[in-house]
């Protein structure tokens, strides 16, 4: 029984490079995904994965995701009401925050308690942060099984200025370190977010991307 | 730690590789993609296309490049040259590419800049310093007024300041500068070092080194001496005068981090 993975297409983010990443790590599992992107809501409420990919500003993007009439309620109905398993990368991860403050305080969808806040590394580190970073695992997550973390662990790519502080601890997963803890995972239940692109990540990517399309939270 | 990156970049006319990669393992050295592939598998952190193609009907082919390049590389790719418009940004980010690298749009229409970064968000709007030193800097100190703005690839002068320009661009909503030393470029005479470290201590965003690189320890050089956050090159990897490997290794071997990742298997 092949699953159905659907990546929501609300007008931000680099579409092409998730759907070939989520179809490369599909490939090398035993059974088959379909990878769908779309803007339908009736499409999303049927899938087996919801995927909220996501670049930009964060009122932009919680902008783009209201004008797709209907998407909002059924996110709420599958993910929250269902279970449905669920990944959020970079904005796609912001907006599960409470709010987001960057340029203007906007309302996210409010799955994670928390704010999406400016950077502010010591010293005088760079804004964005941009570039490959090594990961610090805070807890075990199903999603992170078999990734080395650490100084000698894999690279994650991350491009960023904002990250979501989360208010309970317990959902911060991961962090990267840039003169502050950066958030790279947060998760509770069927909802996991990642701050950088596993979509661009490679090996790293790959392998998150191929857990997520196992996972059964 | 974040580590510093390196980035070949590919000049690409009409749908091939202009200068030609010569790597032993590709069919075809002018094709942009297996080019592509071949830095992907080596370890590069980012890929540069920067589109020379003169004639607009020749354009439309970087689009194809970038969304084939997409299918294979799960890895950050960077598109310049020719971007004029919104939809031109569009068109690139849809195909497959990450960030854009604005130039002789930036100086035209600075305005369109901030529009771009508005709508696709700062981490994804580079701008391109091409600069030239100037015969007689206008002012002494601290470097401003030492070198020029140019564009349309280093071929028209603007009449304005590097730096200048530069801090402006950011504050319009740049998230990352590529600085390019058109004195240098092509010469394997190393980085415009000047250049590269009156920009990167200017701006608060990450400079990309890039024009002039001709050994390893230039790439060392443009980080340390030149404040870089990633250093950019095209012959000495396109010729196959050094590896991204071996330049990783020197880069390392001179205490600047850099990320070598291996397949999940081999750890």
């Amino acid at each position: 029984m092949s699953q159905t993975v659907a990546i929501i297409d609300y007008g931000s983010g680099n579409l092409r490079s998730a759907a070939k990443s989520f179809e490369r790590a599909a490939s090398e599992l035993d059974s088959p995904s379909q990878i769908v992107v779309t803007s339908d809501p009736e499409t999303v409420r049927r899938a087996d994965r919801i995927v909220l990919p996501g670049v930009g500003a964060f009122a932009d993007c919680r902008a783009g995701l209201d004008a797709v009439a209907g998407m909002v309620e059924v996110l709420e109905e599958r993910v929250i009401g269902n279970g449905t398993p669920f990944l959020g990368i970079c904005v796609g991860m912001q907006l599960m925050a409470g709010e987001g403050r960057e340029k203007t305080v906007t309302r996210g969808l409010g799955w994670i308690g928390g704010a999406v806040v400016r950077l502010e590394p010591h010293g005088d580190l760079k804004v964005p942060h941009m570039g490959w970073n090594t990961l610090s695992f805070l807890r075990p997550h199903a999603l992170l099984a078999g990734i080395p973390d650490g100084e000698n662990g894999l690279h994650a790519y991350f491009v960023h200025s904002y990250h979501l502080a989360p208010s309970d601890p317990r959902t911060l997963i991961a962090t990267a370190d840039y003169g502050q803890a950066v958030t790279a995972c947060v998760g509770r239940d069927n909802l996991f977010g990642t701050q950088f692109h596993p979509e661009k990540s490679q090996t790293l990517g790959l392998a998150l991307i191929g857990n997520f399309l196992r996972w059964k939270p | 730690m974040l580590k510093t990156r390196l980035i070949p970049c590919l000049d690409v006319k009409d749908g091939r590789v202009v200068k030609g990669v010569q790597f032993v393992d590709l069919r075809d050295a002018g094709d942009p993609v297996e080019a592509a592939i071949a830095y992907d598998a080596a370890g590069a952190d980012e890929l540069c296309f920067l589109d020379i193609t003169a004639s607009h009907e020749g354009r439309d082919t970087i689009f194809d490049i970038v969304a084939r390049t997409a299918e294979h590389c799960f890895m950050p790719v960077t598109v310049g040259g020719g971007i004029r418009k919104l939809e031109d940004i569009r068109k690139l980010l849809l195909s497959g590419a990450d960030k854009v690298s604005i130039n002789t749009a930036a100086v035209n229409d600075p305005d369109f800049v901030a529009r771009a970064a508005d709508k696709f968000g700062d981490q994804c709007i580079v701008v391109s310093v091409d600069a030239r030193q100037r015969l007689t800097p206008r002012v002494g100190g601290d470097n401003r007024g030492e070198w020029e703005v140019f564009t349309h690839g280093g071929r028209t002068p603007t009449g304005l300041d590097a730096v200048e320009f530069a801090v402006r661009s950011v504050e319009r909503g740049a998230g990352e500068l590529l600085v390019t030393s058109m004195d240098r470029d092509g010469t394997k005479s190393g980085f415009d070092l000047a250049l590269t470290r009156a920009i990167a201590d200017a701006v608060h965003v990450p400079v990309v080194a890039s024009g002039g690189v001709g050994s390893l320890d230039d790439l060392v050089a443009g980080v340390k001496e030149g404040h870089a956050s990633a250093v950019l090159a095209a012959s000495i990897f396109h010729f196959g005068t050094f590896t991204i490997a071996e330049a990783k290794a020197h880069l390392l071997k001179n205490g600047i981090a850099v990320r070598n990742d291996r397949a999940l298997g081999t750890i």
